[in-house]
């Protein structure tokens, strides 16, 4: 069985279509077609729905925008589902749909349901701030970066961002705020659900392990923003589903005099305050990791596991040189990241094993060494883009002398690839023009990636030797001047 | 009727002001709530079946078998048919011949549909789908525009215009300067994707739901592929979740293929093509590849034009006709080109068939336009501001496009006039040229540039309109026309107009869904033309209304019925004054009809194709835009700054929908000339074949300064209350984003050498441009080359 809340109604579903999508449950079996498919796989946000979830002290309520089209509904268990039909009070608009209303925010009004949503969360997300920071003011990046994972082909986006300015800067208490507290208890009482046929929610390692024994061909699903297009692009059946939301190991995010171990299925959202605590030059490109829905959803896990020669953070993890712990419920192994990759989307998972968690190394803050990170993505468009190119570069310089360098690529290889020749060619080196034009000539010829519809190989090159060139740039930025076109935060 | 509705107790509160006034867009409220039903939102019938097709993974060739047994095997198949199977019409093409409702004898493009699967549900309709076998003798396809030139291969004649002695002008003139540009294509991405629903009616009537720009159309169509009467078919249209000349032509080939499979199995069907194929199997924005010459004096004053003007058309002529032709008619956009010589070509290539994209072949001969300013600007060592404002139409001798039409009402010197002053665009010139110098790697570029759009349809027989307006006793007033609703607030408009006929506010005017049995015979919603068009004829039936009532009350009054006055919900004569529902009421009572049909045609427009003269438009609209981009010389990267507008919508019938069209205009056009990139493989495969792949632009495109203005001017012509249309021309100011790119690029060198770039502009292209310079021209370091 699952259990969660549709709006304000409770709901137990005892046999499911593992492929069942929120959408389509929504669409098909609720008659709920306030929510739309625009895309079926997660790039455009017409079917936007918030989730509700208790917060770590069990005593309030976050709002999530997801994209309900690439969402299994087994991921429901436990939350408040939140559809645009519910969000007006009666007769009263919400103040988000107000807003659009007033701003003239919609035009076809296809994309209206799913820009309406992730705005509500915005809103509420900017009420439960208010209580902490009340004079925090509501700017355009925060804007780009709550909608960025929805598409609208009329408007020019220009009247949807009034809106949200108008309806978010201050929001006032609304019905949700009324009703949290029957929502919370609500939520608390849902049951404890183990799943049902061929979906499994094992809530310890232990189960983990026995459900990966008895249904060898079962798949993983943590976040399924990667998973789920297998179905509604390819029209896969997906028989047995093994999800990985309960097990305490895979969820915790532990801060160690060390390290930063990050549980494989934690979403990005939750681990984005802690990477971002220890790691700020991060921070444009975990902002440009897919989208907010995106992210709400998307797991750290999942992204290395996936082994994606294209995702956003296995350079990282290369550059920070992190360690990855594999599990068999048995025994724990604890890698390199590197040794992670063997060939393109193959790993090192023995059968039966999983990620368990990503071990970041913290900076050691040392008073003879000063050291520079940069994250580089370049991509034809700056929101919700898969790379064309990932670089990412991490250097430690005594007296201005290369104390380490390591890097991470991505878009270049079959997997996510370091480039020891550089590393090694540059350390012990002068910080200097010369030792940066030797790392030119040394990436010029370090990979030999593809042509694809992102970006040709040669372009590919370039940008591997330009962005290097970036980044001894930055890394010598005495005069502070502009060097990127792209500002975040 | 024995006894009549009760009348408002209280007259109602009226607005001051309909027409000209901001009224939100009549399903504003059901937008934001969920409420407005699309095609797939409709409660379903009885009985539904959904559709599905199976595709060919050959580009090209001939088939030699068609296997469907494993999809007839598939679980919950109820039917399937191939072309064997359509009882009418196979050819469901707009114009011309040539496109298959299903691929019949031969494959003509990369995933075809050859078959269509009818099963209990959509997965399962999917499912079965990709188990049919279609067996085809493979050929290479042509996918390459100049190949296809060189061959011959065009899927329409060549079509030219002369203006003057081009040769002897030239030969005559100081400079000479060529270049050339390739012009990338445009997938529409509207948000809801192609759909039709089918539902048999009793007495072997059929009612279509189609997401379609032109309903009568899939009338015409859906009857010929049954074999039936028009007067069988219904199309009901409330809405389109986005349109962009996507769902001019290529909505009904899924309307005839549901409606085909509901007739043979008396079931209602519902085929929705999923975002992927709806990619694959939809024509876009053609592509083009367009050359020109140009002759000037020393002064970069145009004095002979050369244009050679290539659409990729695809495998068929779809509307590539006109669409060529809109090219042709743009590539002067506001320019007087004197002597001209302009050929344009529709060459045939085997990919998706291309069609109408928001511009209609405009922009493409517009981008021409610009290049060869750019191209003049650089030789001379002007701005190209300063060679634009030289070479605008106006002047003794220098009116006349080369189509003979003259150029009448000109406002744009005196438009571009004042945007360059609210856009301080020669302080910001400087200001850039400074940080240019300062910035090592960052490199910024300003451009304004203009728009000048004809508007009619250029097909003369399509400029013609019929409404149907209804008066009821209560005095509320339901309307209904020929255009459709896609989001660009047609029927906001619309209310609006007939409101202001009538003095009443617009509750009391309800604008019901396009229907071909309401208003038969209509024209796409297609050509900027659906307020033009649609409103006069919606105007003209209120008047005929007025026209009864007004002599009735004159009659009742013993006054001059030319007297009469409605206004504020009121119709006064005189003295004499009485609530609107009361003399309606009266008028039932005493006979007099309250419904009336309406039609317009518009005046003056003409063209002859075998002269290449003529007017072929009714009026143009005019807008200019000055776009700032900051560009990353290492990477190409770059960001769109600020940009401001001032576009000429005449008397503006809705500033806020207006703007609205004129940022979405942009913002879809800025996407068109930067990141939106169709790339095909050698196969004839699209590979930017969904959301992921294909970047539309998102809302952190848009720019951080965005100031959009309506340049206050009353249309010459008789226009309905003297607006102007909106729909399309907004979407190429984008140009001077593209420019403002070339800009940023050639500061490099400055300003003295014109790069080349063609759009899509992507990060790639522009870093490619840079180093394509010539190594001497750079006037800088230049660290990306």
């Amino acid at each position: 069985m699952i259990s969660f809340m549709l709006n304000d109604e409770l709901v137990h579903i005892s046999k499911i279509d593992n492929n069942c999508t929120v959408l389509e449950w929504l669409r098909e079996n609720q008659s709920l077609c306030g929510t739309k498919e625009g895309c079926g796989s997660g790039d455009c946000g017409a079917c936007t729905v918030v989730l509700a979830e208790l917060n770590d002290s069990q005593n309030g309520l976050e709002y999530r925008a997801i994209n309900s089209c690439i969402t299994f509904l087994s991921a429901l268990d436990g939350k408040q589902l939140i559809t645009v039909e519910h969000l007006a009070d009666g007769n009263a608009l919400h103040p988000v749909q107000q807003a659009m209303v007033d701003k003239h925010g919609s035009q076809c009004g296809f994309c209206t349901p799913g820009f309406v949503m992730p705005m509500f969360s915005l809103y509420k997300t900017r009420e439960s701030q208010e209580q902490s920071s009340p004079t925090a003011e509501l700017n355009r990046h925060q804007i780009d970066n709550a909608l960025s994972g929805n598409l609208c082909r009329c408007t020019g986006y220009r009247p949807i961002i009034d809106a949200a300015l108008d309806a978010c800067e201050a929001p006032s208490a609304d019905k949700f705020s009324a009703n949290s507290t029957a929502t919370i208890e609500n939520l608390k009482a849902l049951p404890q659900n183990s799943g049902t046929d061929g979906l499994h929610l094992p809530d310890s390692r232990a189960a983990l392990a026995d459900l990966l024994v008895k249904y060898p061909q079962a798949r993983l699903v943590a976040g399924s923003t990667d998973l789920a297009l297998e179905v509604t692009q390819q029209y896969k059946q997906l028989p047995q589903l093994i999800s990985t939301r309960y097990v305490p190991e895979l969820n915790r995010i532990e801060e160690k005099e060390q390290e930063l171990v990050i549980g494989a299925a934690v979403t990005y959202s939750k681990l984005q305050d802690k990477l971002l605590h220890y790691y700020p030059e991060l921070e444009e490109l975990l902002a440009r990791l897919g989208s907010l829905p995106i992210r709400n959803q998307g797991t750290l896990g999942g992204n290395v596991a996936n082994a994606s020669p294209i995702g956003d953070t296995p350079p990282v993890l290369l550059a920070l040189n992190a360690q990855l712990t594999l599990d068999n419920g048995e025994q724990q192994r604890t890698i390199p990241v590197a040794e992670f990759f063997l060939d393109y989307k193959k790993t090192t998972l023995k059968k039966g094993e999983w990620l368990s968690d990503i071990r970041i190394p913290l900076p050691q803050e040392k008073a003879t060494t000063e050291g520079c990170l940069r994250a580089y993505k370049i991509s034809k468009r700056f929101e919700d883009d898969i790379s064309a190119v990932c670089a990412v570069f991490n250097i430690t310089l005594e007296q201005g002398v290369v104390k380490s360098l390591a890097t991470g690529f991505g878009g270049v290889a079959a997997v996510p690839a370091v480039c020891s020749a550089l590393e090694q060619a540059v350390t012990g080196k002068a910080w200097n023009l010369d030792t940066m034009k030797q790392g030119k000539a040394i990436l010029a010829d370090a990979f030999t990636p593809i042509d694809d519809v992102r970006a040709s190989a040669q372009y590919r090159k370039t940008m591997l030797v330009n962005l290097w060139q970036r980044f001894w740039l930055e890394s010598n930025n005495q005069t502070q001047a502009e060097l990127r076109v792209i500002q975040h935060a | 009727m024995r006894k009549l509705i009760d009348k408002p107790q209280q007259p109602p509160v009226f607005q001051s002001k309909t027409v000209g006034s901001n009224k939100q867009h009549e399903s504003a409220e059901r937008h934001v709530t969920g409420k407005a039903r699309y095609i797939d939102d409709l409660p379903e019938p009885a009985g539904l079946l959904h559709a599905a097709v199976s595709m060919s993974m050959a580009a090209k060739g001939k088939i030699l078998s068609k296997d469907t047994t494993a999809i007839r095997n598939s679980e919950g198949v109820c039917d399937v048919i191939t072309t064997d199977d359509i009882p009418g019409h196979v050819d469901i093409a707009p114009v011309f011949d040539g496109d298959p409702i299903l691929a019949d004898k031969q494959v003509l493009f990369h995933r075809q549909p050859w078959c269509a699967v009818l099963a209990t549900s959509v997965n399962l309709a999917r499912k079965a789908a990709l188990k049919g076998t279609l067996e085809v003798e493979s050929e290479t396809p042509e996918l390459d525009i100049h190949s296809a030139h060189l061959k011959q291969n065009f899927v329409r004649p060549t079509h030219a215009m002369q203006q003057g002695d081009y040769e002897s002008a030239a030969n005559a003139a100081e400079h000479l300067i060529s270049g050339e540009v390739s012009i990338g294509g445009q997938e529409h991405m509207y948000l809801e994707g192609q759909i039709a629903l089918a539902i048999p009616e009793e007495e072997d009537r059929i009612t279509i739901y189609t997401s379609s720009q032109h309903p009568s159309e899939v009338q015409k169509l859906v009857a010929e592929v049954l074999d039936i009467k028009l007067h069988k078919v219904t199309v009901d249209m409330r809405r389109m979740g986005g349109g962009f000349g996507g769902k001019e032509t290529q909505a009904a080939q899924w309307a005839c293929i549901a409606a085909v499979l509901a007739m043979r199995n008396q079931r209602p069907v519902k085929l929705r093509v999923p975002r992927m194929q709806d990619m694959m199997l939809t024509g876009k924005r053609h592509p083009f590849d367009n050359s020109f010459t140009v002759a000037t004096d020393d002064n970069g004053l145009i004095k002979a034009t050369q244009a050679r003007i290539n659409g990729l058309c695809g495998h068929s002529a779809d509307l590539s006709e006109a669409i060529v032709d809109r090219a042709m008619f743009h590539c002067d956009n506001a320019y007087y080109l004197a002597d001209a010589d302009i050929v344009g070509y529709r060459c045939r290539t085997d990919t998706v068939s291309h069609t109408a994209f928001r511009g209609f072949g405009g922009p493409q001969g517009m981008v021409l336009a610009e290049a060869m300013i750019e191209a003049i600007a650089r030789k001379t060592g002007e701005d190209p501001l300063t060679i634009r404002q030289r070479n605008l139409y106006g002047g003794e001798g220098r009116n006349t496009t080369q189509y003979g039409m003259t150029i009448e009402h000109f406002n744009l010197p005196d438009l571009i006039e004042k945007l360059v002053q609210s856009s301080d665009y020669w302080q910001r010139r400087e200001d850039i040229k400074q940080f240019n110098q300062n910035n090592l790697v960052l490199k910024k570029g300003l451009s304004l540039t203009p728009v000048k759009f004809g508007i009619s349809f250029t097909a003369k027989h399509l400029n013609q309109a019929g409404a149907l307006v209804h008066v009821y006793t209560d005095g509320s007033v339901q309307v209904n026309h020929g255009g459709t609703e896609m989001g660009q607030g047609l029927h906001t408009k619309i209310q609006q107009i007939a409101a202001n006929e009538f003095g009443l506010d617009t509750d009391f005017i309800e604008v019901t869904a396009t229907r071909t049995d309401k208003v038969p015979n209509t024209s796409p919603t297609a050509a900027s033309s659906g307020t033009d068009i649609n409103g006069k004829a919606v105007q003209n039936a209120c008047l005929v209304i007025k026209q009864r009532l007004a002599e009735f009350w004159a009659e009742q009054q013993s006054g001059a019925s030319e007297e009469v006055q409605f206004r504020d919900g009121v119709v006064s004569l005189g003295e004499a004054k009485i609530p609107f529902p009361d003399l309606v009421q009266l008028a039932y009572m005493n006979r007099v009809s309250l419904s009336s049909t309406g039609f317009y045609k518009t005046p003056k427009i003409h063209y002859d194709r075998n002269t290449g003269k003529g007017r072929p438009f009714f009026y143009f609209a005019n807008g200019a835009s000055v776009s700032e981009v900051t560009v990353d010389t290492l990477t190409g990267e770059y960001k769109v700054d600020r940009v401001d507008i001032l576009h000429d919508v005449g008397a503006s019938l809705n500033p806020a929908i207006d703007i609205g069209q004129i940022e979405g205009g942009f913002i879809q056009g800025m996407g068109w000339l930067t990141t939106e990139e169709l790339l095909w493989d050698e196969q004839g495969r699209l590979l930017s074949n969904n959301a992921a792949t294909y970047k539309i632009p998102a809302i952190g495109d848009t720019p951080a300064i965005f100031n959009v203005d309506l340049y206050p001017h009353p249309n010459e012509e008789d226009s309905i209350y003297h607006s102007k249309a909106v729909g399309e021309p907004p979407l190429m100011l984008a140009m001077s984003v593209w420019c403002a790119l070339k800009d940023a690029v050639s500061s490099l060198t400055d300003y003295k050498v014109d790069p080349k770039l063609d759009p899509p502009a992507t990060a790639e292209k522009v870093l490619k441009a840079i180093q394509q310079l010539p190594e001497e021209a750079f006037t800088c370091e230049v660290l990306g080359r």
